[in-house]
This record gives C-alpha cells, sequence and structure tokens, in this order.
C-alpha cells in the first residue's frame, strides 16, 4: 500500500515539473513581478516526493516483500534503526533521496532569494526543473524503487553487513545534502551567466550556497571516512580508493570556489573561472554519481551492475556539460571595464595562485582514477592506481601550497607591500628549527620530512599566533586554516609513527617481539537480533610493563550470511590502539592486526574545526543579511 | 610595441601552457612507474621473462588450499585453467573464503609462486574477478 501511494505521488511530482516550467515561461514574459505561485508549486513538487520517500520508509520498516527493493535490501530481523537507514543503502533508495534533495534545494533557494531579480529566480528554477525532470526519468524509467514482485517471498535478502553501521547510516544523505547542494551552484551561475547578473552582490549571495554544500560535503566525506577506519579494518583513514577519490573531486573543486567566491565579492575578478568552476563542481559531483552507481567502480557503493543506468547518467550528463558550455561561450560576457591586472604581491594573486594547486591536486586525482577506466576500455588491460602514486604527485607540493596558504591571508587585496612583514620569516626559522628537533632523532628520510613539517608547522604558528592578536580580523578564515594546518600534521605524524603489528595466533598464545607481548586469552561467543558475534580478548603489554586490554569483534550476520570484523579501538588524546582479528574459515589460526595510530582523533578533530570555520562564515554572513 | 597588458596576458598564458605541461608530464611518468597491472593465473604462465615488479593476482581461492600458519597463510588462486601458489602474511579480509574471488597484490617469485603483500578486501559476497568470471563462462 505504501510502495503504491509512494509510486503515484512520485507521479505527481514529476507532473508538477512541467507545470512549473510552463508557469515560469509565462511569468518569465507576462510580468514584471516573481509569481509567489511558483514557490508554492516547488514547495508541491517537494511535498510529493517527501510523501513517496516516505511511502519507500513506510514499506522499509513494515518489511513490505511485494516490494522488489525492500525485498533485495532487507530482512525482518534487522534492527529498526538499519532498516530505516536501507532505505537509502541501496541504488533505488539513493537516487529517490537524490530527488528529494533536490527539490528542497530549490525550494529553499526561491524562499531565501526575495531580494534577488525576477528573471534570476525565474531562471534558477527553469535550470534546476531540467536537473530535477533528468533525474525523475531516471529514477521512474530505470531504477523505480517501488517495483512489485509476485509471488510475494516472505524473507528479504538483507543488508550488506557493513552498511549496517550508524556513522554509514547517516552518511549517505549528508553527502548528499552536500552533492547535490551543489546544483544550486550550478543552476544558479548558469542563470547568473545568461542575465550577464554576476555582480558583488551575487557573490555575497551565493557564497551561503558554496559554504553550506561545502560544509554537508565535508562532513559527509569525514564520516565515510571514520566509518572505513573502524568498520573495514584497513586501519587508516584515507586509501586513495577510487570511490573515496570520487567524493574528493568535487570537494577541492568547490573549496577553490568558494576561495574565489570571496576574491569576486571584494574585486569583481575572476568571473570567468568562478562560472568553470561552478559548472565543474556539478558535473564532477554527476560524475561521482555515475562511476559509483554504474558498476564500473567495483566497491560497497555499487548497488547494480545495470548498463542502461550507466548510459543514461552519461547521456544526461553530457547534455548538461553541454548546456553549460553553451551558456558559458554564447552569454558570458566579461565586464571589461572592470579588468585589473592582479598585482604579484597581494591576497587575489595567493588565492589565485592556491587555486592554481587545487586544479593540479584535481587533476592528479582525475586522472588517477581515470586513467584504469578508459586503459580497460582500450585496451582491456587491467590496472590499478595504488596510493603510492598520489603521495609521489601530491605530496610535494603541498608545500609550496602550505606556504602561500600562510603568507597569503597576511596580505592586503589588491596591492601589499613588504613592510612589517618581518614576522613571517622569523616565524619560518622558527618552524624550521622546531621540525629539525623532532625529526632528528628519527629514521626517516630527514630531507623531505623536515621540509614538509616545517611548512605544516610554519602555518600552524603563524594562525596560532592570530588568534592571540587583539584584534582579530578574520575568525573564521584563521580557524578554517589553523584546522587545516593540523589536519597535515596529524597525517604527518600519523604516517611517520605508526606501528603495526599482524599475526596469526591460536587461542591462548602470546606473540613478543621488543617492544610489546601480545596474549590471546580467550573468546566469547553472544548472540545478537540478527548476527553472531565471537568477541576476543588480548592482554597487551608494552615495554613499560603496562597492560591494555582489547576486545575485537566478529560478526557472523544470518542473513546474508555474512562474517565482518568489529576494530576495537582505544582512543586517547596521543594515539588510538586498533586490533582486529578475523577467521579464516575451517582454520584454528585467528588473524591478529594491532596498530598503534598516533594524533589519529586530531584528524578527524582539524577536519571538525575546518567545518566550523566554514559554519561562522556562513552565520555571520546570515547576520550581516 | 605591444601593450603592457598584451605582454601581461602573452606571460599568463605561457605560465598557464607551463604549468600544464608540467603536471601532464609528471602524471604521466608517474603512471607508468605506479601502475599495478592485474593477471590472471593463465596469463602469468604463459608470461616469458618474469619481472620484479608488483603485480595483482585475481581469481578463485582453491577448495581446502588454505594453509594457515603463525606467520604466514599459504592458498593457492586458480582460475580453472590455471593456478598459482600464493605464500601471504599480512591481514586478511573477512571475505576470503575458499571458493570465493580474491585479488592478491604482490611479486612473482617464478610462475608457480607467488609473494603476496596485500589481499584485497571486497565487500560483496558474490563478487568474482571478471576473469574468472569469464573463464567459468567459457566451460
Amino acid at each position: 500500500m505504501a510502495s503504491l501511494i509512494g509510486y503515484y505521488s512520485l507521479i505527481f511530482g514529476f507532473c508538477f515539473s512541467f507545470l512549473i516550467i510552463f508557469f515560469s515561461i509565462k511569468n518569465f514574459r507576462d510580468s514584471n513581478f516573481f509569481d509567489s505561485k511558483l514557490i508554492s508549486l516547488s514547495f508541491l513538487q517537494f511535498f510529493f516526493v517527501t510523501i513517496s520517500f516516505l511511502g519507500l520508509i513506510i514499506s522499509f520498516v513494515n518489511s513490505d516483500f511485494s516490494n522488489e527493493t525492500v525485498f533485495n535490501h532487507s530482512h525482518t530481523t534487522k534492527p529498526l534503526f538499519y532498516k530505516i537507514s536501507g532505505t537509502w543503502g541501496n541504488h533505488e533508495g539513493s537516487l529517490l533521496l537524490w530527488l528529494l534533495v533536490l527539490t528542497l534545494f530549490i525550494f529553499l533557494f526561491l524562499l531565501r532569494s526575495k531580494n534577488q531579480t525576477k528573471q534570476y529566480r525565474i531562471l534558477t528554477l527553469l535550470f534546476q526543473q531540467i536537473i530535477i525532470i533528468g533525474f525523475f526519468i531516471f529514477v521512474i524509467k530505470t531504477s523505480s524503487p517501488f517495483n512489485f514482485i509476485f509471488p510475494i517471498p516472505n524473507e528479504g535478502l538483507g543488508l550488506n553487513p557493513i552498511l549496517q553501521d550508524p556513522a554509514l547510516a547517516i552518511h549517505p544523505p549528508i553527502l548528499y545534502l552536500g552533492y547535490v547542494g551543489s546544483s544550486i551552484i550550478f543552476s544558479s551561475t548558469l542563470a547568473a551567466t545568461s542575465l550577464n547578473y554576476i555582480s558583488r552582490e551575487w557573490a555575497h549571495h551565493i557564497k551561503q550556497w558554496v559554504l553550506i554544500s561545502w560544509v554537508f560535503l565535508t562532513i559527509g566525506i569525514l564520516l565515510g571516512s571514520i566509518w572505513a577506519y573502524y568498520e573495514l579494518g584497513w586501519g587508516g583513514f584515507w586509501f586513495w580508493d577510487p570511490v573515496e577519490n570520487v567524493s574528493l573531486m568535487p570537494w577541492l573543486a568547490l573549496t577553490t570556489l568558494f576561495h574565489c567566491i570571496l576574491v569576486l565579492e571584494k574585486r569583481l575578478i575572476l568571473t570567468s573561472w568562478v562560472v568553470v568552476l561552478s559548472i565543474a563542481t556539478f558535473t564532477l559531483s554527476m560524475c561521482g554519481t555515475f562511476l559509483v552507481r554504474s558498476g564500473i567502480l567495483n566497491s560497497v557503493h555499487t548497488f547494480a551492475n545495470d548498463p542502461e543506468r550507466g548510459l543514461f547518467i552519461l547521456i544526461f550528463l553530457f547534455c548538461l556539460i553541454f548546456l553549460s558550455i553553451f551558456i558559458f561561450f554564447f552569454f558570458h560576457k566579461v565586464k571589461t571595464k572592470n579588468i585589473n591586472s592582479i598585482f604579484w604581491f597581494s591576497k587575489d594573486a595567493s588565492i589565485l595562485i592556491n587555486n592554481w594547486f587545487m586544479m593540479y591536486f584535481l587533476s592528479v586525482i582525475l586522472i588517477g582514477t581515470t586513467y584504469p577506466i578508459f586503459l580497460e576500455v582500450i585496451t582491456s588491460q587491467k590496472i590499478s592506481v595504488g596510493p603510492p602514486f598520489y603521495n609521489k604527485l601530491i605530496v610535494p607540493f603541498l608545500i609550496p601550497f602550505l606556504l602561500i596558504m600562510t603568507i597569503g591571508p597576511k596580505l592586503k587585496w589588491i596591492k601589499s607591500d613588504l613592510k612589517d612583514k618581518s614576522y613571517l620569516i622569523l616565524s619560518l626559522i622558527f618552524s624550521l628549527i622546531f621540525s629539525i628537533l623532532i625529526i632528528k632523532n628519527l629514521n626517516t628520510s630527514f630531507l623531505a620530512n623536515t621540509i614538509l613539517i616545517t611548512s605544516a608547522f610554519y602555518l600552524f604558528f603563524s594562525t596560532l599566533r592570530e588568534f592571540f592578536k587583539k584584534r582579530l580580523l578574520n575568525l573564521s578564515q584563521n580557524i578554517a586554516h589553523f584546522g587545516f594546518s593540523l589536519l597535515i600534521l596529524s597525517i604527518l605524524f600519523n604516517n611517520i609513527f605508526s606501528t603495526e603489528i599482524i599475526t596469526n595466533m591460536k587461542i591462548g598464545e602470546t606473540f613478543e617481539n621488543k617492544n610489546f607481548k601480545i596474549n590471546f586469552v580467550r573468546v566469547e561467543k553472544k548472540d545478537e537480533q540478527n548476527f553472531k558475534s565471537i568477541i576476543g580478548k588480548f592482554n597487551i603489554e608494552n615495554s613499560n610493563g603496562n597492560i591494555e586490554i582489547l576486545r575485537p569483534e566478529l560478526r557472523i550476520y544470518n542473513q546474508p550470511n555474512i562474517m565482518t570484523s568489529e576494530a576495537d579501538i582505544k582512543t586517547n588524546l596521543l594515539n588510538d590502539q586498533f586490533m582486529t582479528m578475523n577467521l579464516v574459515q575451517n582454520q584454528d589460526y585467528f588473524n591478529i592486526r594491532y596498530q598503534i595510530k598516533p594524533f589519529m582523533v586530531w584528524i578527524w578533530l582539524s577536519v571538525l574545526l575546518i567545518t566550523f570555520g566554514a559554519l561562522i562564515t556562513l552565520f555571520r554572513s546570515k547576520y550581516e543579511n | 610595441m605591444y601593450g603592457r597588458k598584451v605582454k601581461f596576458r602573452f606571460l599568463f598564458v605561457l605560465l598557464i601552457l607551463l604549468t600544464l605541461f608540467l603536471s601532464v608530464f609528471l602524471i604521466l611518468k608517474s603512471l607508468e612507474e605506479n601502475v599495478v597491472y592485474f593477471q590472471s593465473p593463465s596469463e602469468i604462465k604463459i608470461l616469458s621473462e618474469i619481472e620484479n615488479k608488483k603485480i595483482r593476482v585475481g581469481g578463485m581461492v582453491k577448495i581446502n588450499s588454505i594453509a594457515m600458519q603463525a606467520k604466514e597463510v599459504k592458498f593457492i588462486i586458480t582460475d580453472f585453467k590455471n593456478e598459482i601458489n600464493v605464500i601471504y602474511s599480512g591481514v586478511v579480509p573477512n571475505l576470503f573464503t575458499e571458493g570465493k574471488g580474491v585479488v592478491a597484490e604482490g611479486y612473482l617469485k617464478d610462475k608457480n609462486f607467488f609473494l603476496a603483500t596485500k589481499i584485497l578486501a571486497k565487500h560483496d559476497e558474490n563478487y568474482m574477478p571478471p576473469e574468472v568470471k569469464a573463464a567459468l563462462k567459457e566451460e
């Protein structure tokens, strides 16, 4: 029943697209004022999509197995929370969520753009409707979540157990808010370009939307990363896995876009660049959806390998790119009287240089991710591009990037001079000495690490210094940049100081090396709602004689019958102790991994700090309005 | 002869092209060095020489072939035509089971022995390397 209502309200929502297009064109031609009917229509469209989404959730909660999606991804013994999160833990449901967020954002946009011109608002609505229609057709035609199956099965197939996790339950909606949020930036940039509407006021208005989607995208990526850390047992936070890269690319584009918009808001230069970046951000989000959903990249996100779906997104993507290129070339007029050459020693120049670096990072990731795909299509050779590729190409360029990130904010807009800049050199020397002191006692490659850590400390100290100033000019920027330096430092120290032991042990055995003694005490068995759990008990004695007890867990899910490892992690401010165990079929040995990962918690905290900086800017600009 | 603006523009375009070339060069060069090729046991059998380069081997874990010891795991990867012995010490993923698909990354010792440095976790219980799927279809 719920599925039926869901299906019909989805169709209703689709019909509203045409109503909206009809009335907006009429309004665009005939009237001087924005017709508030359009807001109501957008709300109704959003409302119907919400009903449809709720219908799907109810089908999941009630385990209505006459619905094919529910049958494929749910099970009666699953806890309620994961029944609900299962709604978007599959291809069909997650696309419905895309659609929901698309309609939500355009409705919010119309509400929040009352002081913009009528034409601009209508055109943005129209462009957004094009995207919405594309997704409606996609959902209804190729991946309807409301297909019936007959005869009705008694039991569902269950949700992949590694998705049954709190962080991953909220990861997709939040990531989608970020991805789809960039659609508003895309539509409004196209609208502003066609109307020649780009101005400093426009930059100020669009900045909020950029920040909103940036914040959601960042938190979405963070959640995914935390999940991969404790659930996949890979013992790290970033693996340069294609699905991770695919989310990092729009993030880089969005971050670059944000900084460009700041320049645009101040000086009305770089307009073309802003347009290109807005288009790129949304295109990359769509590309990400395409690569992940089409089954080209093999990962936990690949729910279905239906070539028709991949083809549809690809065609739709090309149409959107073509449309935006068309608008960009034929409508975009550079306001010639506003061209001011950029002086090399100014805030604008440093932002532009770092934009360049960001674009370089973006292209490295783009090529590394897509090259294997193209190679396979062309030569049918299978290759993979791993972390060494990215580390080698990205890490060295972080050094100038960090240096410019330190110096840039200290400069003035338009033109700066060298007066009162001696402290910059002093703090550079200070950071250099500081890093040499840290690195010299370690047997890692001295030169590379020293330079890298120096530049990170440089940013760290100079942002830290700002906090103690009496008049803090730009708190949010300083917090965000401080967070970034903290992130880089934690990642570096995490890499340098991590230790790891991997061994196979039987119950009762003891492993010993010069630093640790690991004693596998026993295992306990427990029955939970939809899995059996085996919990190991390990005593770990370090060289100082401190004993720590860790209890990694193995879960054997009933439906589908899959085993997962749950890491036991003891976190404190200095380091994480991380342990997983695994049992291979028919063997008495357990595969044990024990790691000490320093500053792990600081990686998460620093990302939160950066997000906090962005939030302050967001609320401040709201307050100013 | 030319105005300042033209010179500035020219420099700008030159700079863009230069960085573009540099980055493409860098990327292609490290791609060459860091790419890992994927091969099936049958492809390894017909190799003319064994290079000391990291590769990936994919196939199914042969039934009753896993032998675990304290330091290492030994098993056999098969594509139902040819097989290869793998020696591995490291983390074993959850879905590493006899009769299921596996991808191992590491170095070839000779045509029959593979020293794995990593076994890749696949997230889906029904995952099967494409080569194996193709091999199974032929039978």
